[in-house]
């Protein structure tokens, strides 16, 4: 099964007519998504932030890590459920929209970043990290979400 | 001169057309204002979440507060101008919208609710400033919040639907 059959399937299932059809699930399904997005926008710069040295401060990142995570995956499940949902309802003119595959292997990139390079070095003794690693992983990590945000934005003008 | 005169002048200055018929920069600016949501609101909801007892609840209420206000004062600013600048690309459409005088209702209440927040409650914050859970009515000030916060962040998102314009549609992305 080819990606595009598999993406026209989605499209053609009845959640994909469903929301195509109503008037108002599409915004509706945006609006939790764009809730979605300040959460984990909150708890992403939090994070990062001090990561940086700012906001809260280096010394502060793992618990900082640890406060904000139900609130990141909370949000992150709110945001892939939402997304896919919208997904669905037109997936085929998505498959021919590079903002959303630029979108899509950003957001993996910001995933696997968060797990295997800024989760060791938030919760790393501060005096054990360097500075400059420091703010180099909250910079990329910061650069990596916004161009998720800014991507999705882009769908949206087609 | 009324509101709506106001509004068919502004509509009527090169600045507006030119930002209405703009291919670049009208995406662009609107895209600054939903990705500054994720920083002015992101952050308006941790410092939310921390009255609620809800996260960061390690850090004293005061550190919150003024370690992350600098930035969300930044990003407020970011969203005021940006959402401004959207206003003036299409002010007669906008004016007549339902969902922009909910959006902007809803504002003026979330203005009054910090200013109560900061004028009484906060007042008192040095005698429950490590609680993990602050007094109820900070936690209620916190709920007004991320409720109002909610309604016009979705309130703003419906503004792009024409659903109920009266006026012509303008702009409707």
């Amino acid at each position: 099964m080819s990606v595009l059959s598999l993406f026209t399937w989605f499209e053609h299932s009845w959640i994909g007519e469903g929301i195509r059809e109503s008037r108002w699930l599409f915004p509706a399904i945006e609006s939790v998504h764009l809730l979605g997005l300040a959460v984990i926008g909150g708890s992403v710069l939090t994070v990062n932030l001090s990561l940086l040295g700012l906001g809260l401060g280096r010394r502060s990142a793992a618990q900082l890590w640890h406060d904000t995570r139900p609130w990141f995956a909370g949000s992150l499940a709110m945001m892939l459920g939402s997304g896919f949902l919208l997904f669905m309802s037109e997936a085929v003119k998505l498959y021919y929209h590079r903002a959303f595959w630029v979108k899509m292997s950003a957001l993996l990139l910001s995933l696997v970043f968060t797990a295997t390079v800024q989760r060791p070095t938030a919760l790393a003794d501060p005096d054990r990290v360097t500075l400059l690693r420091s703010r180099a992983v909250g910079l990329v990590s910061l650069l990596l979400w916004f161009l998720v945000g800014a991507a999705g934005r882009w769908i949206g003008f087609s | 001169m009324s509101p709506l005169e106001v509004c068919r002048w502004l509509e009527s200055t090169s600045g507006s057309i030119a930002l209405h018929e703009s291919i670049w920069v009208y995406p662009i600016v609107e895209s600054v204002h939903v990705l500054t949501l994720s920083v002015f609101l992101g952050l308006t909801v941790m410092v939310d979440l921390r009255l609620l007892g809800a996260s960061l609840s390690s850090t004293p209420v005061s550190q919150v507060t003024r370690r992350l206000l600098p930035w969300m004062l930044a990003g407020f600013a970011v969203m005021v101008v940006s959402g401004a600048l959207l206003f003036y690309a299409a002010p007669v459409r906008t004016y007549f919208n339902i969902f922009f005088r909910m959006k902007m209702t809803f504002l003026v209440m979330a203005g009054f609710n910090v200013v109560v927040f900061h004028f009484t409650t906060s007042r008192t914050m040095p005698q429950w400033d490590l609680d993990l859970r602050p007094p109820i009515r900070a936690r209620l000030a916190a709920g007004v919040s991320l409720a109002l916060w909610a309604a016009i962040a979705v309130c703003g998102r419906m503004i792009a639907y024409n659903w109920f314009d009266r006026a012509p549609a303008g702009l409707a992305r």
